[in-house]
């Protein structure tokens, strides 16, 4: 069980500074410590009431969410809704099935639509590292998002921040070792940028073809060799190996990659003995993460990872959208559009 | 006869030794007399006030004729690429185009190298030399076959004819839309090594080493690969190259916010390989500057980046932007301004690009010091898809004549 776990005092907010002047969430980039450190602590107060029988809120009533998701996803988009409507959003959801994308419609031209209806928050996930970015140029509610190609995740970051924060007591000088296919994983991305920001040293732990070439400048201590990296370690952070990545394209076999690059019980000794096991999901069972392991209550945070989620999505709704709704202190000028770009 | 006499004009044309003051005659839209002329009584008196007078430019890459737009680059004559719809791959394509500069802009297209530009077999070049393309170029995208490329160097010697090559490797290339970097990894665009470049001009170096053939690599934009021509020039292979105002303007900080004109092909590079593009440019490895001059609808540019089409437009703003090599002192003036005239001309075997008796009244008068700031909404051109917008540059088109006939003002 975890505990709430109040931002350090390195983490708080400057004199004079606004903690949060932004109403758009497009990544980790440029956010500062404190403004991480600001949601993650506003994010703590749904927690037990998300635990609790009386979860639903009217905090948002009256407020338009659409979730636009351009890429095929469960669980960022069920915990967007759920996010949503546990504030009294009225939510509404768009995925590629059904959206008019298939009869050739711009993404451009979809955004217009979306936002020609007047939503006030648009929680977009794309397949194209940069069009979150490119849709909240050209609509003028929030825009918060969900996952841009290979570029960034902020909100699973941050869900992943809170978890180690309740776990850990801390991230400020923890070692997290980030696993797998690096190259095109915007979760790993947007966790190097705020895990760094936090005072976390990160280490990545990949074969060649999966790391991106460039990676030691951003940041990250990098292993190709997975006892060595996961070493002393307080974390242990997998990620998703998409199946067309694995038959020969990028690693011969999975196979050979859980030989390698496998999360087994063996391997986590090398990592500190109270080491957190973390995934962002779904799993592939028996090609980057033991069976054992995963299910191991202990250790895994995989299941709170989700559950930190909604609590994380729901300050970022909240946060995000006080200037339009007027809150004191929040409905300034100072409260400019765009919270982390590149 | 109707007569044209510039006077006290600063004639600029190093492959002729000019540059002072001086007059230039101009009868029956040839130039008749450089230097010091004798004004005749019946000529129209043009007084250049001092101002630079050099052969008109010559742009060696273009994808589509925008004659108002060259004219205001102070461009009379384009090189227009085989890509165009249909493929430029027979001389009957090649006719037709050269109606396309409208008696403004004289139309030099280049002969596909392969039919519909697919890479597999042999257009037919000799026919499309015969109907006036100027060179043979493999368009857009590399032969990626060694054999295709062999045998289209061995079939264009024959004719002599140069082989324009464009040098990325399609396998290091394919889904990919910038240059390895750091910043690329941290904007998660896929991003592909030069090497896809400097292997290919590696390749192709070879194979015209080879066969004798004359290659000009249209881009070079990575040290490698200009390393890999300097040295092939100093072994004797007939090898020439070019770059674009964007490749020594620019780096990889361009494609920030997922600006998409700033997508090009090849994509821009990190900083060190721009310095190198600038170095090969001062000593001499680069001979020539193009426009790469690339209209794009909103509907190919308004997507998300991986999405969008490469290509910019530069016509307008090649003058300007490669005079900042010169404001820049990497070049000095006179040698600038060969890569932009005399060195193309030579190279493609077109008429012009010096100021010399005999030859058409191609000129440019231009102001090499006046400052202006690029604004993408003023230019001429049919697109907008600049990524040097709102850059303050200087040099200023003055005048421009085709054939001893204003062009810029009538």
């Amino acid at each position: 069980m975890t505990s709430a776990s109040p931002a350090p005092a390195s983490h708080r907010t400057p004199p004079g500074l606004h903690p949060f002047p932004y109403t758009n969430l497009l990544g980790i980039t440029g956010l500062q410590p404190w403004e991480i450190a600001y949601l993650l602590d506003e994010a703590e107060q749904w927690i037990e009431s998300n635990r609790s029988t009386h979860k639903r809120h009217d905090r948002l009533a009256g407020l338009t969410q659409v979730n636009a998701f351009f890429e095929n996803s469960t669980r960022t988009l069920l915990s967007f809704e759920i996010a949503g409507k546990r504030l009294g959003v009225d939510c509404v959801n768009m995925v590629p099935g059904t959206s008019s994308l298939k009869k050739g419609e711009t993404l451009l031209d979809t955004a217009l639509t979306l936002a020609a209806m007047h939503p006030d928050i648009i929680v977009i996930r794309h397949q194209d590292s940069g069009a979150v970015q490119l849709i909240a140029e050209k609509v003028d509610c929030t825009v918060i998002n969900a996952g841009d190609g290979r570029h960034e995740h902020p909100t699973q970051a941050l869900l992943d921040a809170l978890t180690i924060r309740r776990r850990k007591g801390r991230i400020e000088g923890l070692t997290v070792a980030i696993c797998g296919d690096i190259l095109h994983s915007r979760v790993a991305r947007s966790n190097f940028q705020l895990l760094n920001a936090l005072g976390a040293r990160v280490r990545v732990v990949a074969p060649p073809t999966l790391l991106g070439a460039g990676i030691e400048r951003l940041g990250v201590e990098v292993f190709t060799d997975m006892d060595k990296g996961l070493d002393s370690a307080d974390v242990v952070m997998m990620l998703r190996l998409q199946k067309e990545r694995m038959q020969g394209g990028y690693i011969p076999s999975t196979r050979e990659f859980f030989h390698f690059y496998g999360l087994t019980g063996e391997r986590l000794k090398r990592a500190k003995p109270d080491a957190l096991v973390m995934h962002p999901g779904p799993m592939n069972r028996g090609v980057e993460i033991d069976t054992a392991v995963a299910d191991d209550l202990v250790r895994s945070a995989i299941a709170e990872q989700v559950e930190m989620g909604v609590a994380v999505r729901m300050a970022c709704l909240d946060v995000l959208t006080r200037k339009r709704r007027g809150i004191a202190g929040w409905a300034d000028g100072s409260i400019g559009a765009t919270g982390g770009r590149a | 006869m109707s007569r044209i006499a510039f006077i006290n004009a600063h004639l600029l044309d190093a492959a002729s030794g000019l540059d002072g003051l001086g007059g230039l005659l101009v009868e029956g839209g040839r130039i008749a007399e450089v230097g010091a002329i004798a004004t005749p009584a019946d000529a129209t008196v043009i007084d250049c006030d001092g101002r630079l007078l050099a052969p008109a430019l010559i742009d060696t890459r273009v994808f589509k004729v925008e004659p108002a737009a060259a004219i205001a680059g102070g461009v009379v004559k384009v090189c227009l690429m085989p890509d165009q719809s249909p493929v430029l791959d027979g001389p009957a394509a090649i006719e037709r185009v050269r109606r396309l500069g409208q008696d403004v802009v004289k139309v030099r297209p280049l002969a596909a190298a392969t039919r519909a530009l697919e890479g597999r077999k042999l257009a037919e070049i000799g026919l499309a030399l015969e109907a006036g393309a100027c060179a043979v170029a493999t368009g857009r995208r590399g032969i990626m076959d060694t054999g295709v490329m062999l045998r289209l160097l061995q079939y264009a010697s024959g004719f002599d004819a140069l082989v324009v090559a464009h040098a990325e490797d399609e396998t290091l290339t394919d889904g990919t839309c910038a240059t390895e970097s750091d910043y690329a990894l941290r904007l998660g665009l896929p991003a592909a090594s030069t090497l896809a470049e400097s292997l290919m001009v590696e390749r192709d170096v070879r194979l015209a080493e080879a066969t004798g053939a004359r290659l000009h690599i249209a881009q070079v934009t990575c040290a490698a690969s200009i390393d890999a021509v300097r040295r092939a020039k100093h072994r004797g292979v007939r090898v020439s190259c070019g770059v674009t105002p964007a490749h020594f303007l620019l780096n990889d900080f361009a494609i920030g916010d997922y600006r998409t004109f700033a997508r090009l092909s090849p994509p821009l590079r990190t900083e060190a390989d721009r310095l190198a593009v600038v170095e090969g440019l001062r000593d001499g490895t680069i001979d020539v500057i193009a426009s790469g001059h690339d209209p794009r609808t909103q509907e190919d540019k308004r997507l998300p980046f991986a999405q969008a089409e490469a290509g910019m437009v530069g016509v307008e703003t090649l003058l300007a932007a490669s005079l900042s090599l010169v404001h820049n002192d990497i070049l000095d003036l006179p040698t600038l301004m060969t890569k932009l005239t005399s060195k193309p001309a030579a190279l493609f075997g077109l008429n012009g690009g010096r100021l010399d008796v005999g030859q058409a009244a191609d000129l440019l008068l231009f102001d090499a010091g006046a400052p202006w700031q690029i604004d993408a909404e003023t230019l001429r051109s049919t697109a907008k898809n600049t990524p040097l917008d709102r850059l303050l540059v200087q040099g200023r088109v003055r005048g421009v004549w085709r054939d001893g006939r204003d062009v810029l003002t009538n």
